[in-house]
């Protein structure tokens, strides 16, 4: 049987993390809480609005309202770069300890060596990610999505589809692109060709997306059923149906964590459920009970029997699945 | 978050660079009014207020791909607004500040369009702040200082002490032909009372047309003195706005159609509001109206801006009062006699 260890804060979840194998939980009010060895915490922003784990899974990386990105970890915290008064409302980080964030009209990526680079956008940049492959990143705006190529001074591949993304991933193998947008729906475009994807059909906007292992898949919320596209086929989920795991009648889907080997995913629900469901066989195992608020974030250990939880209430927590 | 968690109200102020814009906000965040206030700003600029609560947004209008034109959204306050709701107890109600060129409609369409901002924010008021020296001459070049005049609640006439008696009561009786509905404060140095511009409850459809005394009162026969037309300072005119009137300042291109009729028949009545927000929608700046429909006891309330309209039952008919429809349309291009035409056409 799952068993919860809770931990009750007080303030939205932005992020809920394992640093290495201590849960970390990234709250609005710019605290980062930690359950090692006892509860513990660092105050980090006045305000964090955006976090991401680095390419080693061993730092977190928040942007906040206070103009100010950070590096951290335990009761350490590093000031990485400022853009002013402007609220930091997105971070990504990339290979050899690059990591990009947005504020208003500009992307910023910073080298390891500190050095900072600005790519100018004619509207607001709305996210931010890294590709998988080599020294590239991907901006998602309004009408579409920019590749840019810091490391180098290439131009810019502008990918373009009408109305407004809000959120941006790369499939790990770096072959899809896919936004968020804010229609209620998913855009994506096959790199190597430029081909659209339109995945819509969600009755609320998308705003959790997790691949599974080896990206065979794309988990997404804003349903009352995780909506899993399939991305093994060269083209994607072009002409398929998405899996629909977690069906419940009464509640909907904020977020979800495919599983790190198998396909599986942790879905969470906004009235606070959270569910495990295997992909062959729709199997649902429940891993905690309703709680205060909706889910926010969650991530799986690496030795994937621990599921850490954030919600908008406060109320967070670690799933350990084997009891 | 519980639906039944508390919206929290937000005013939007437009005007004119130099109509008074930065001086209310100033005295928003300064004055003792026992309220907390996040403000979304486009430019920190002249605030010289040091407060956390104060946020910069680039203002980003962003198309809804659902192919309506006016379909439009200010993509930052969805951003700055999420953000803010994600740690409520800082602030009791928020204010954006439109920059001077701004069309107000994205911004209020935002509160009613975004699921997420509408579960957690109400529209309360759009306050436009008017220089009553240049108006004149800002209605003559844009489109925009009309459009933030058809389109408030409140318009607060700023600095009077410039212009004579006659410019006054002219720019006064033009602001009355663009929009008949919205409450008039003539100030100077953006003197009006914050109660009268904060907490109106103008989208609120429980509240919007018991605060208005003007209300589609075209024919203008009640006592002038029932009601509470608040004139800060100087309050010589004599209320006499001629709704419907051509305004005595050309360039105006907005107008208001005030339609009256008796009970409606619902089964005539909501298709055809449907049908003329449809197809009227791009026209439509604001409706607002109260409809008495047939063996209803209550009073029906209906408000929209473009293709959006709600309504509600508000409360019962009085005693006495006269079962009566009345409905008024801000906009451009529409047809006074055929909308007149088929809206008696719904009568029961």
């Amino acid at each position: 049987m799952p068993t919860v260890a809770p931990l009750d804060l007080d303030g939205h979840c932005v992020s809920a993390v394992f640093l290495h194998d201590v849960p970390h939980f990234a709250l609005a009010d710019g605290a980062i809480h930690r359950l090692d060895h006892g509860h513990k915490w660092q105050e980090v922003h006045d305000g964090l609005l955006a976090a991401t784990l680095d390419q080693q899974k061993s730092r977190l990386i928040t942007g906040g309202e206070d103009g100010k990105v950070f590096s951290s970890a335990g009761d350490t915290s590093e000031l990485l770069a400022e853009a002013g008064r402007k609220w930091i409302t997105s971070v990504a980080s990339g290979p050899q300890g690059a990591i990009a964030y947005a504020a208003g009209k500009t992307a910023f990526v910073r080298f390891a060596d500190g050095k900072v680079k600005e790519f100018q956008h004619p509207r607001s940049v709305e996210g931010v990610a890294f590709s998988p492959k080599g020294m590239r990143f991907g901006v998602a705006r309004y009408n579409g999505a920019t590749l840019h190529f810091p490391a180098t001074d290439g131009k810019p591949v502008e990918l373009e589809w009408a109305g407004a993304h809000t959120g941006i991933t790369f499939s790990p193998d770096g072959n899809f692109l896919v936004t968020t947008m804010q229609e209620n729906a998913l855009h994506g475009w096959k790199l190597s060709d430029g081909k659209h994807m339109r995945m819509s059909g969600y009755p609320a906007k998308v705003k959790s997306l997790s691949w599974s292992a080896k990206g065979k898949w794309l988990a997404s919320s804003g349903a009352q059923a995780a909506i899993v596209w399939p991305f093994s086929g060269k083209d994607g989920p072009m002409g398929k149906a998405p899996l629909e795991l977690g069906t419940r009648g009464n509640a909907m889907v904020t977020a979800v964590a495919c599983h790190p080997s198998q396909d599986v995913a942790a879905i969470g629900y906004d009235d606070g459920m959270v569910m495990a469901v295997r992909f062959a066989d729709l199997k649902e195992v429940l891993l905690r009970r309703p709680g205060k608020g909706a889910i926010t974030s969650m991530m799986w250990d690496r030795e994937e029997r621990r599921v850490v939880f954030g919600s908008e209430t406060g109320d967070c927590g670690v799933i350990d699945i084997a009891g | 978050m519980t639906e039944s968690q508390t919206q929290i109200p937000v005013t939007v102020l437009t005007g004119y660079l130099g109509s008074g814009k930065t001086t209310l906000l100033n005295r928003i965040l300064s004055e003792n009014h026992g309220k907390r206030y996040a403000v979304i700003v486009n430019e920190f600029g002249e605030i010289g207020i040091d407060n956390e609560l104060i946020v910069e947004s680039d203002e980003e209008i962003y198309e809804m791909n659902n192919g309506c034109v006016c379909c439009t959204v200010r993509g930052d306050l969805i951003r700055v607004v999420e953000g803010l709701m994600r740690r409520p107890g800082r602030f009791d109600a928020i204010v954006v500040e439109t920059t001077g060129l701004a069309d107000p409609v994205p911004v209020a369409q935002t509160f009613f369009m975004d699921e997420d901002v509408r579960t957690k924010t109400k529209l309360d008021a759009v306050v436009a702040l008017v220089d009553a020296k240049h108006l004149p001459l800002r209605l003559k070049d844009s489109r925009e200082a009309e459009d933030q005049i058809a389109f408030a609640d409140v318009v607060v006439l700023n600095k009077t002490d410039l212009v004579t008696p006659e410019e006054l009561a002219d720019v006064e009786a033009t602001i009355r032909a663009i929009n008949p509905t919205a409450k008039i404060h003539r100030t100077t140095r953006a003197g009006v009372a914050l109660d009268q511009v904060l907490d109106r409850g103008a989208f609120d459809l429980s509240r919007a047309l018991e605060n208005d005394p003007h209300f589609l009162d075209s024919d203008h026969d009640h006592a002038h003195g029932d009601h509470d037309h608040v004139h800060d300072e100087n309050c010589g005119h004599d209320h006499h706005h001629e709704h419907g009137d051509a305004s005595p300042i050309h360039d105006v291109t907005v107008q208001s159609v005030s339609l009256r009729g008796g009970e409606m028949d619902p089964k005539k009545f909501f298709p055809w509001i449907e049908k003329i927000t449809q197809m009227e929608g791009p026209n439509i700046l604001r409706l607002k109206g109260i409809i008495a429909i047939k063996d209803d006891p209550d009073r029906y309330v209906i408000q929209g801006v473009h293709m959006i309209m709600e309504g509600d039952h508000q409360r019962p008919w009085k005693d006495g009062e006269k079962h009566e429809s009345r409905l008024v349309f801000i906009g451009r291009e529409l047809s006074t006699e055929r909308l007149q035409r088929s809206f008696e056409a719904c009568q029961a």
